[in-house]
């Protein structure tokens, strides 16, 4: 056995070449890595990126001021598409120190599943305002917890969700329902960018 | 087994990379950068080298070295970048655009609906 690691990893084929990211938010206990693993070809693993700042000024947190290492840990699985795509799915909390990694971790992140908690609608808002601040496209996917099913209409209300954003109920714990909740978000993802490509395309020095 | 990194003391990984800290915004490497070994490991390479040659055999993202090393994302591309430098990896950055490729989509949703 060499290295530190005594897992069996199932290897990449040769000709994988284009890691691909998508990231699912969501608050503590809302099924995150219960996602992730329902559809990973492999047991999840974790990982942390550590980012020290030296006093920079912070939006919405004017108490964090001077130097501060922010420390995250995310844990990820693989989903191999075909010979060469490979998509990576990351479970990330969505607590504000979160969002200072966002742009170095996620960058390119085709887009983002926020796991709802219908019982703790409020853990959601800041990954909600912080994904529409950062242009990411999303869904978001109320995991059931078993409990009474909320209308679409009180949760959209409750989240101030824009109204061409999906909204979806899910079972994370099940591999087929987790595959949904990814394809409804990969078939927003398509439509929103056919949207901007036409729109480019109309008018190209308006498009950033 | 302990994993490495994880309870060391800071002045371990600050040794590790040489003093450097962070692989700054300008890094090569994405947490998807699929990487793979070019050589074997060698005698008297750094352990945390030879143990990222022995890892990427087959394409390994770079989020995948990290975990499996038990190290920080950012020190993990730093080793990166060292052994891409002296050509024992190589890296498969991701084929990404401010627009995703609309043929990838296309493929993501196959291979999804696949699963």
């Amino acid at each position: 056995m060499d290295s530190a690691t005594s897992d069996v990893r199932t290897p990449l084929g040769a000709t994988a070449d284009n890691g691909l990211k998508i990231v699912v938010v969501g608050g503590f206990g809302v099924g995150k890595t219960t996602m992730v693993r329902s559809v990973s070809e492999i047991r999840p693993l974790n990982t942390e990126e550590t980012m020290t700042r030296a006093g920079e000024a912070v939006d919405d947190t004017s108490e964090i001021r001077g130097k501060t290492a922010t420390t995250v840990a995310f844990d990820f699985g693989r989903i191999t598409l075909d010979e060469r795509n490979v998509l990576y799915l990351f479970g990330a909390p969505g607590q504000e120190r979160f969002w200072f990694l966002w742009d170095r971790l996620f960058s390119g992140t085709l887009g983002a599943v926020v796991l709802v908690d219908t019982r703790r609608i409020d853990d959601s808002w800041y990954a909600i305002d912080r994904l529409e601040r950062h242009g990411t496209p999303f869904i978001v996917a109320c995991n059931d917890f078993g409990g009474a099913r909320h209308a679409h209409s009180d949760v959209r209300e409750a989240l101030d969700l824009d109204p061409q954003v999906p909204l979806i109920d899910c079972d994370a714990r099940t591999r087929e329902s987790s595959k949904e909740v990814l394809i409804t978000l990969v078939q927003h993802i398509q439509s929103r960018y056919a949207g901007q490509r036409a729109h480019a395309a109309a008018s190209p020095r308006e498009f950033v | 087994m302990k994993r490495p990194g994880r309870d060391d003391a800071p002045d371990r990984l600050y040794t590790l990379t040489g003093g450097r800290s962070g692989s700054g915004p300008d890094s090569p490497f994405d947490l998807v950068t699929l990487v793979v070994a070019e050589s074997g490991p060698t005698v008297g390479m750094q352990s945390e080298h030879a143990a990222v040659l022995r890892l990427t055999q087959a394409p390994t993202a770079v989020v995948e070295v990290a975990a499996e090393l038990g190290l920080p994302v950012s020190i993990t591309k730093i080793l990166l970048s060292d052994l891409l430098a002296a050509g024992r990896v190589s890296a498969r950055h991701p084929r990404n655009s401010a627009l995703p490729d609309p043929d990838v989509l296309e493929q993501v949703l196959v291979g999804l609906r696949n699963l």
